[in-house]
């Protein structure tokens, strides 16, 4: 008579750092409002310096006459300059709808405010996964 | 509003604020955070120098 077997390969293991609803609402909030993921995880330090950094950098691009992408299927520098933009949440939302960097300034300044506005928004991606990992637990 | 910031100027404010956001997210404890921060500060600050430097030997 055969010995019944026992299979360790169906055995499902429990993820190291389940999924929760306050780690996908954290990054989206954080997203939106620039540390607000971590102000909604209680890191109110760290999120009020995140805020500061992220809309300090976005209004400074836009006070150096900085253009802000809007969506398009152009060049690809373009496209990316426009992921990067988004990064910033409600900062590009309130920027498109206030008609905010709209301009086409061909100065160095200008250039440099380019840049500022979507490193803000790069920026405000990291914090946002960051605002993920802490909920997650990944991070304390 | 217009804000005029030169080159340097730009680079020192831009490296201040990529350096909080980094030292934040990457490091765990306050007092790693801190550190980082204020290594990457020196290194973006430390770059502009150097680029700077290079530009200059170069243009001669």
């Amino acid at each position: 008579m055969a010995k019944p077997t026992t299979d360790k390969s169906t055995k499902v293991s429990e993820p190291e750092y389940p999924l929760t609803t306050m780690a996908v609402v954290a990054p989206l909030v954080g997203w939106l409002i620039p540390g607000g993921g971590h102000i909604l995880l209680k890191r109110y330090g760290r999120g009020i310096l995140l805020l500061v950094s992220v809309v300090a950098m976005f209004l400074i691009g836009l006070g150096m006459q900085g253009r802000i992408y809007k969506p398009n299927g152009g060049d690809i520098l373009d496209i990316l300059g426009f992921i990067g933009d988004v990064g910033s949440g409600a900062l590009y939302f309130l920027a498109r709808l206030m008609d905010w960097g709209n301009v086409m300034a061909a100065n160095a300044a200008a250039d440099y405010g380019k840049t500022f506005l979507i490193v803000a928004g790069l920026l405000n991606f990291i914090a946002a996964a960051d605002a993920h990992h802490i909920a997650l637990g990944k991070k304390p | 509003m217009t804000i005029n910031l030169s080159h340097f100027s730009a680079a020192v404010v831009f490296a201040l604020f990529a350096s909080v956001v980094f030292g934040i997210t990457q490091r765990n404890s306050t007092m790693e955070q801190v550190k980082y921060g204020l290594y990457c500060f020196a290194l973006f600050v430390g770059g502009v120098f150097v680029a700077g430097w290079v530009m200059a030997l170069i243009r001669r």
